[in-house]
């Protein structure tokens, strides 16, 4: 899958504004349309999940949260796509990226999170990026189909949870397969620290400063694909592997690289979900914001700012659903998930369907078939 | 030594039971890929198969009613698959993920408002479901050592979904090596463009290969919904999709090897609920996630050609452009 095309002479804020917006309204009129096959209202049952996701603090706490996650996630993937990997093992590698945040948080007891932050951060990454450098490796060195391989590791990521949490990393006469609790000192700080400081009692604002970190990913990936020797090389290979390796550009390296890069990002789901707010290493934690994280990279289209947004709007499709089916007994919460497929096929599978039908419209002169490419 | 034998009766009967949707969605499979379309999609038609069939047959009372609407529901998206990558000429992959994950959710959704059982369908009885066939003189042979138990409860004594399974089987052998589609759809997806120049079309070709896997989806979804469970449940197909993806890779995308695959993942899975902490002679008590993880870690073996090589079709994964 293309991250960008722009041999058609599509003008650039068609491709980053009007696309994503007509995938999305093609997203919102198919989930209207199972609203109203379960027989509500989906213009009431939309504006509720908008109320429940920004309308109040707590909401929005919860949105920015599930974001925080998923902009890691997604920029994993991108920048997979980027070197025309298709990486569908986020999920993985942020289980195994979260074994090793939490194994630090497990480790290092005494010591304050300011200080545990930057090793957890390294080895959520350096775990993250074992679990998508396998597969990076297969693929170029031994040929094995990237999607093929990170769907195994995916099996494998759980697996190996489910024997550490039943057994080595069971707290003991515990019977919920997790570990034990990690050492207060610890915790990351987030919004129910500041509320708490300013006199407000709060229990649910898993809001942390995660947030911040995922940023500064975004920052970095924006500097390192755009603005670096390796995101040149990478996004050589991702275009064109074989003008790449005339150019003198080691192609195997470079799909390494990417894919321990991409499975590093992902691997920092941990620091959000454990260190910000589990505080325990716990089963599938990172509940599906790995496979996610493909929707939200094809959403954005490949470009952290596109990211992050999209992670905002799908943060607030999870808020806004788990409010959703408070509200109606009726709708499932799993209703963002079929959104998120919708999502995946008109702007991932699709994206040749709307594209030249906008080609033909701005730009009238364009000779016949200009929309088309291989 | 009864008891050994008993043993192993009862564990090749629930091989056969565990392998028989992995087989129908392996052959699915087979007939996508062997015309150039990747599918990873197998798991959301199975998934949606199993719900369509289980809530048919909850308000039907028929199994057969449910069975096709499973057939039914899997070729709609089966259609959908086809109409992104044949005719928009989509990522196939991006695709099957996109089916995948509409698939999870829709049943999800659906099966939670319809039914308001927390994502389940109702329990099917005995006459919604297909039931085991008894074959003559079971009972009279039973009495024989082994042998009278494997022809009553392996051989016998399955439902007819799992001897629809085993007919495929020689089935697809036969449509893909003996007949002149067979031969059309194995040439589509090494070489479109020759099949094209000699005048067929590429396209139609693939939609019926794709239209094939989805009604062997949906079989495949009625019997994990309406033979071997009694009802649906969220998510029920838990990677078998994938499984039996990696069933056809280690079969190396040919109908007896690819079901010699399934048997050997669903020895597995019936070895791994009967081995839970017992202690073997000289290992010890082994973590079933060891014997778990046996198909993936051999899946990936074979792909990076550690044991042995499988080469996918030639055109698998692209698209076919026809005025470049």
């Amino acid at each position: 899958m293309s991250v960008s095309t722009n041999t058609d002479g599509l003008p650039r804020w068609a491709t980053l504004a009007l696309l994503p917006a007509i995938n999305l309204g093609a997203a919102l009129v198919v989930s209207s349309l199972v609203i109203l096959a379960i027989g509500q209202d989906p213009v009431s049952a939309l504006a509720f999940m908008v109320k429940g996701a920004v309308g109040t603090g707590t909401g929005l706490s919860y949105t920015l949260y599930y974001a925080t996650s998923l902009i890691f996630t997604g920029l994993a993937v991108a920048v997979a796509n980027h070197t025309g990997l298709f990486n569908i093992g986020g999920e993985g590698q942020a289980y195994i990226g979260g074994l090793g945040t939490g194994l630090v948080c497990l480790a290092l007891t005494g010591w304050p999170w300011y200080a545990v932050l930057p090793v957890a951060v390294l080895a959520g990454a350096l775990f993250g990026a074992v679990w998508g450098l396998i597969p990076g490796y297969l693929q170029a060195y031994r040929g094995s189909h990237i999607v093929i391989t990170t769907i195994m590791f995916n099996f494998l990521a759980s697996a190996l949870m489910v024997y550490l949490l039943g057994g080595p990393l069971l707290e003991h006469g515990q019977m919920a397969p997790e570990s034990r609790e990690f050492a207060e000192s610890t915790f990351l700080p987030g919004v129910k620290e500041i509320a708490a400081a300013l006199g407000y009692r709060t229990s649910t604002l898993p809001l942390n400063l995660s947030l911040v970190v995922a940023l500064l990913c975004a920052v970095g990936v924006w500097f390192f694909i755009w603005h670096t020797r390796w995101g040149f090389q990478m996004r050589t290979v991702g275009a064109n592997d074989a003008a790449a390796r005339y150019a003198g550009i080691n192609a195997r390296t470079t799909i390494v690289v990417a894919m321990a890069l991409s499975g590093a990002l992902a691997g920092l789901v941990g620091i959000n979900e454990l260190q910000g707010v589990q505080h325990r290493v716990t089963l599938n934690f990172q509940a599906g914001m790995g496979f996610t994280g493909i929707a939200v990279a094809l959403m954005g289209r490949g470009h952290p700012v596109g990211i992050v947004l999209s992670s905002l709007l799908f943060g607030a499709l999870y808020q806004g659903g788990a409010e959703l089916s408070f509200e109606y007994n009726e709708i499932s919460p799993r209703l963002v998930v079929v959104i998120q497929g919708v999502v995946i096929l008109f702007s991932g599978a699709l994206e040749h369907m709307f594209r030249p039908a906008l080609v033909r419209l701005l730009k009238p002169k364009a000779p016949a078939g200009a929309g088309q490419r291989a | 030594m009864d008891d050994t034998a008993l043993w192993i009766v009862s564990l090749l009967a629930s091989t056969v039971r565990l392998a028989t949707p992995l087989v129908l969605a392996a052959l699915a499979g087979f007939y996508s890929e062997r015309a150039g379309v990747v599918d990873i999609g197998l798991e959301g038609k199975m998934l949606t198969g199993a719900f369509a069939a289980a809530a048919t047959a909850a308000v039907t009372g028929s199994p057969w009613l449910g069975l096709a609407a499973a057939i039914a529901a899997s070729l709609v998206l089966a259609l959908v698959h086809g109409f992104a990558c044949i005719t928009h000429r989509g990522d196939q992959v991006v695709a099957g993920v996109a089916i995948n994950t509409i698939a999870a959710g829709l049943t999800a959704v659906l099966s939670n408002a319809w039914f308001d059982l927390g994502g389940r369908t109702p329990s099917l009885d005995s006459g919604q479901r297909f039931l085991s066939l008894h074959f003559p003189l079971a009972e009279t042979v039973r009495g024989v050592p082994l042998l009278g138990r494997l022809y009553g409860e392996v051989i016998g004594g399955q439902n007819v979904l799992v001897y629809l399974a085993a007919l495929a089987v020689p089935a697809t052998s036969w449509i893909a090596y003996r007949t002149r589609f067979g031969l059309r759809l194995r040439a589509v997806g090494e070489n479109p463009a020759a099949v094209d120049t000699a005048g067929i079309s590429v396209t139609w070709l693939r939609y019926r290969a794709v239209l094939i896997t989805g009604a062997l989806c949906g079989v495949a979804g009625a019997y994990l919904s309406t033979a071997q469970g009694a009802g649906f449940q969220e998510n029920m197909t838990a990677g078998k999709g994938y499984l039996a993806l990696a069933a056809l890779i280690l079969g190396k995308w040919r109908p007896y090897p690819t079901l010699a695959g399934c048997l050997l993942f669903a020895a597995t899975d019936a070895l791994q609920t009967r081995l839970q902490g017992v202690a073997m002679p000289v290992i010890g008590t082994v973590p079933v996630q060891i014997i778990e993880v046996l198909p993936y870690i051999l899946t990936v073996l074979l792909l990076a050609g550690f044991v042995g090589k499988s080469i996918p079709p030639k055109a698998a994964g692209r698209a076919y452009v026809k005025d470049r």
